[in-house]
């Protein structure tokens, strides 16, 4: 044994996942849930012990839908890999574009224009907003609510998605940001389109809200099961609903107030229990909060210019240097760090994907509790396997 | 929040003996990072996430570095001695004459791994402050302690990099390959890797693939086995 290893035996405050002894007599089963379990949501594995109906030991196993993402993205260019980002997490391309287009610019160090940060508020609002209806869809389909709750997410996903369409060209590989401000210009008809959606909103997440709010169902199903603690949510790296969720306040809106976020007036809604339910009802929450930035950003949109007049779209090549940049993506803290060697294509890319990161605690959530559960407690943790596996 | 200079004259007061380095970054960016050495770097951990000041508790991102063996090229003056021939009073005479050359010597720089931390203060709001460590090289030292027992964080994102770097993390609890498969050989972001040409069967070749496709074909009847064995051998 080396002498790090001894070390960090040592180590005070090493938050492991706790030791769940079987109580019954008779062996453990083994259960392999996936890698095509509709519950997954895409091709992911959880290795389960089950002592009964309670999770003794759960491994959650990945790469089924690796491609290496990182290593593609160093043999090209900066630009040829904006559009391969919005494969990442594929529910939310556009802030996955705004996360890389402000990692690079941090790197090359270019301003963005005034009008450009307002459509990229407004975009990452309405992409917010249509993830966290259709997570909670998803979760209330795994409940057993067979279709009702997700097609009324996706009902109003599709007016969100149609406004993306016009716009960019496409309902879910979006491709619109560019280094130092964005690819086309909104027009004033899409505002006007943009507005009525979102007047329409709120209307919608009060129907959704008197459908399940205080259901009998989901409140026994999610109140006091899959509990995550603060300081192992800080501790474990847990960001996002997730965190907030626990209790944590940390939104790095507010944190780093990258783009213009400092200019809107909103909350951070929080949790108290760390529960599935307390998860839930920040998403409803925060899509709320949403509406009101987007209330804001839509009413103050400035005319001017969209991109950075002295932005070099062809050979672009940025200082030697490196540069980690992150923004508050749905899912969680969405970073980027690249480091650049002055050629044309990054020396390396790395993707921080929340996803992955929210899973380190799904074992500790998930033990000692029922095998139905699991589901949820995975659902709730709100995961794209595209940005899991890279 | 304080800036590298000062972390590391705090580190070094907290932890006896430990050699921080700051790396300058040239960029707009200027997220200057600090380098330290693997064998305080538990100790140093610690101290980053538990200093009331510092109060880094947040690890946000981990990432590998593939810093190959860099051949450098320099250009020496060289004296030497040379052999001419030189009138002399009785006809030509072999002599020797000193004369300087330029010379270009090509040394090679020894590369290594390296893995970068972010971290974050998630009670201070402060943050990030950018930790680096180097393996001694790429091929048989590359052992590095585990941060895991300190931030939770680590665990996936240390196996993502034993899986694609190669870098062995001591003191990780599981340390196995998370994205590739288990009998996968190779480290596939190390900037030499060279991929197997037979991964993905194509349906209708052409140009490079073809050739490719064929070039691999070849070898199969030669040798009798297919890419994706010698791979796992």
């Amino acid at each position: 044994m080396s002498l790090a290893e001894t070390k960090s035996e040592k180590v005070a405050g090493w938050n492991r996942p706790p030791v769940v002894e079987p109580d019954g007599e008779g062996e453990l089963l083994e259960v392999a849930m996936g890698p095509h379990h509709p519950s997954t949501h895409g091709v992911f594995r959880m290795d389960v012990a089950l002592d009964g109906e309670r999770v003794i030991r759960l491994k959650p196993v990945f790469g089924y839908l690796h491609r290496n993402h990182e290593k593609i993205a160093e043999g090209a260019s900066y630009l040829a890999s904006m559009p391969y980002t919005d494969r990442l997490d594929y529910f939310c391309s556009l802030t996955n574009n705004w996360a890389y287009a402000l990692a690079v610019e941090k790197l090359s160090g270019q301003e963005v224009p005034e009008r450009a940060e307002y459509i990229r508020v407004i975009l990452a609002e309405l992409t917010r907003i249509q993830n966290h209806a259709s997570t909670i869809g998803f979760l209330l389909q795994e409940m057993g609510a067979s279709g009702t709750p997700l097609m009324y997410a996706f009902r109003e996903r599709e007016k969100i998605l149609d406004l993306f369409e016009s716009l960019t060209g496409s309902r879910m590989m979006c491709n619109y940001m560019r280094f130092g401000g964005c690819r086309v210009d909104v027009s004033t008809a899409w505002l006007d389109a943009t507005r009525k959606v979102v007047a329409g909103l709120p209307g919608f997440i009060d129907e959704f809200e008197a459908l399940l709010t205080a259901n009998e169902i989901l409140m026994a199903r999610c109140q006091g099961v899959g509990i995550l603690k603060p300081d192992l949510a800080v501790n474990a790296g847990i960001s996002g609903p997730m965190l907030r969720g626990s209790g944590v306040n940390y939104d790095i809106r507010k944190v780093d107030h990258y783009g213009i976020y400092d200019r809107f007036k909103f909350r951070v809604p929080l949790g108290d229990h760390g529960d599935i339910y307390d998860r839930y009802m920040v998403r409803v929450l925060e899509m709320r909060e949403s509406i009101i930035i987007l209330d804001q950003a839509l009413r103050d949109i400035p005319a001017g210019p969209i991109m950075d007049p002295k932005a070099k779209i062809r050979g672009f090549r940025p200082k030697p240097g490196e540069a980690y940049g992150r923004i508050e993506a749905p899912k969680g803290e969405l970073g980027f760090y690249l480091i650049s060697d002055g050629g044309p294509n990054p020396y390396r890319y790395r993707v921080r994907p929340p996803s992955l990161i929210n899973l380190t605690v799904l074992e500790d959530m998930c033990l000692g509790q029922n095998v139905a559960d699991v589901v949820l407690i995975f659902g709730s943790v709100d995961i794209v396997l595209g940005e899991v596996d890279r | 929040m304080k800036s590298v200079e000062e972390i590391k004259a705090a580190i070094e007061s907290a932890v006896p003996g430990a050699a921080v380095e700051v790396v300058p970054n040239p960029g707009p960016a200027a997220q200057h990072s600090l380098r330290i050495a693997p064998e305080h770097a538990i100790d140093i951990a610690q101290f980053l996430r538990d200093d009331p000041e510092l109060a880094l508790d947040f690890l946000s991102n981990v990432t590998g570095v593939d810093w190959p063996d860099k051949e450098i090229a320099e250009k020496v003056k060289v004296t030497r001695e040379v052999k001419k021939m030189v009138d002399g009073p009785d006809g030509k005479v072999e002599q020797t004459v000193q004369e300087t050359v330029d010379e270009t010597r090509k040394r090679v720089e020894p590369g290594c791994l390296e893995v970068v931390f972010h971290l974050y203060s998630i009670a201070k709001t402060h943050g990030p402050l950018v930790i680096r460590m180097r393996t001694k090289n790429r091929s048989d030292q590359v052992e590095l302690p585990s941060v895991t027992p300190i931030w939770r964080s680590a665990e996936f994102q240390e196996r993502e990099v034993f899986d694609l770097y190669g870098i062995v993390f001591t003191g990780h609890p599981d340390l196995r390959r998370i994205l590739m498969w288990d009998e996968f050989k190779d480290y596939p972001m190390r900037k030499d890797y060279v991929e197997p040409d037979d991964f993905e069967y194509e349906p209708t070749p052409h140009d490079e693939v073809l050739k490719r496709a064929q070039k691999h074909k070849g070898r199969e009847q030669q040798t009798g086995i297919r890419d994706q064995e010698r791979v796992a051998e």
